[in-house]
């Protein structure tokens, strides 16, 4: 069974993580869309650290014995990764998106430059 | 026109409308040689200096010498850099793209050989290639292994003999113009490029070409870095053999 001492300290953990997130985008500091899988994040191990009979149970079935605690690690971990993977495929999307800007720009000042010099003539 | 030169132009391009594109990163010093060469083999042709965010007066001197240039506001590398020119010569109209590097290792003169296909309809894309003819281009063993062993790489995938996989000496008809405008991968253009054009049907063929050592400056891959270079190449040609692709085929 998981010490009542981890369970306590893992609930108000997750607690003022969920309490940060939501502050992070009240104020507007963080949007929505990428504040899902934090949300998620949060809820999860919030859920796992409270619900102590749930992650004993979850912890017989993927095989850890003696430490339950140990799968609060494991789904931790296992968001973390997620939320990187997610944070990858968007600096991936605003990388194409600024070298299209950047050449859109180039495109545009070019034929700016053309027609300022061309009115001048 | 018939005052101005386009000795060794094929005849029926003379009707094309046909643009050099060229990519320059700091090459005041090269660039004035490759556009008068470009004006001697061809007074018909527009020149397109892509200058790929440098800090030197690549700009300023290739437009005293009556090239177009599109400054980009920072460093693509060379294939947002190449883009940037496919995508002008799309939304321009243009029937026939020559992309000629902006560091000399390019010669002009021979542009006429590289264009005939492309000009005869029997290809899409034709590439300048050091290797179908021997001679005239020296490099050390590591980097010859790893053109080697690209070129077996691609041969396999094209299913036709293509030996020069990393040459940026290109010529493209409006078809591929539009490809390569709307999706060039930017990392390693020229590779994961024709590998991308020969997905989508495009019809590639070389024509032996010999090439130039840099006069100014170095060459961006160090013979160090080949081997490197090399491994990341054949990655990004492997995942893209499995890359969903922007462009809608259509064999029109």
């Amino acid at each position: 069974m998981t010490p009542l001492k981890i369970t306590i300290a893992a609930t108000i953990v997750s607690l003022l993580l969920l309490a940060g997130v939501f502050e992070l985008i009240r104020s507007r500091r963080l949007r929505e869309r990428y504040a899902l899988l934090w949300l998620a994040t949060g809820l999860v191990l919030l859920v796992l650290s409270a619900w102590r009979g749930g992650l004993n149970t979850i912890a017989s079935w993927v095989g850890v014995r003696g430490y339950p605690p140990a799968v609060l690690f494991a789904v931790g971990l296992l968001f973390v990764i997620l939320v990187l993977l997610h944070y990858s495929t968007v600096i991936s999307r605003l990388t194409d998106q600024n070298a299209t800007l950047a050449q859109r720009v180039a495109l545009i000042e070019s034929e700016l430059r053309e027609r300022r010099s061309s009115t001048r003539d | 026109m018939s005052a101005e030169s386009h000795a060794g132009v094929p005849d029926n391009a003379l009707a094309m409308r046909r643009v050099a594109i060229v990519p320059a990163f700091n090459e005041e010093k090269n660039i004035v040689r490759v556009l008068a060469e470009l004006r001697s083999f061809d007074a018909g042709l527009d020149v397109v200096v892509i200058s790929d965010g440098s800090t030197d007066r690549t700009r300023e001197v290739a437009e005293a010498h009556g090239a177009r240039v599109l400054q980009l506001p920072f460093n693509l590398g060379i294939g947002g850099a190449v883009q940037t020119g496919f995508r002008y010569a799309w939304e321009n109209g243009y029937d026939l793209a020559l992309r000629v590097d902006g560091d000399g290792q390019h010669d002009a003169s021979q542009l006429g050989n590289v264009m005939e296909p492309v000009v005869a309809g029997r290809a899409d894309i034709a590439i300048g290639s050091r290797f179908v003819a021997t001679g005239g281009y020296r490099s050390s063993a590591v980097r010859r292994i790893g053109i080697r062993l690209l070129a077996w790489v691609v041969t396999r995938i094209a299913r036709q003999p293509l030996t020069d996989t990393t040459s940026g000496f290109q010529v493209l008809n409006r078809k591929a113009i539009r490809l390569y405008a709307a999706d060039l991968p930017h990392d390693y253009p020229e590779v994961e490029g024709l590998v991308m054009a020969i997905r989508h049907k495009m019809r590639v063929c070389e024509v032996p070409v010999t090439m130039r050592e840099r006069e100014h400056g170095r060459s961006s891959i160090g013979s160090l870095a080949s081997v490197y270079y090399m491994f990341k190449v054949l990655l990004a040609v492997f995942v893209g053999l499995f890359r969903k692709s922007v462009v809608p085929e259509d064999r029109a």
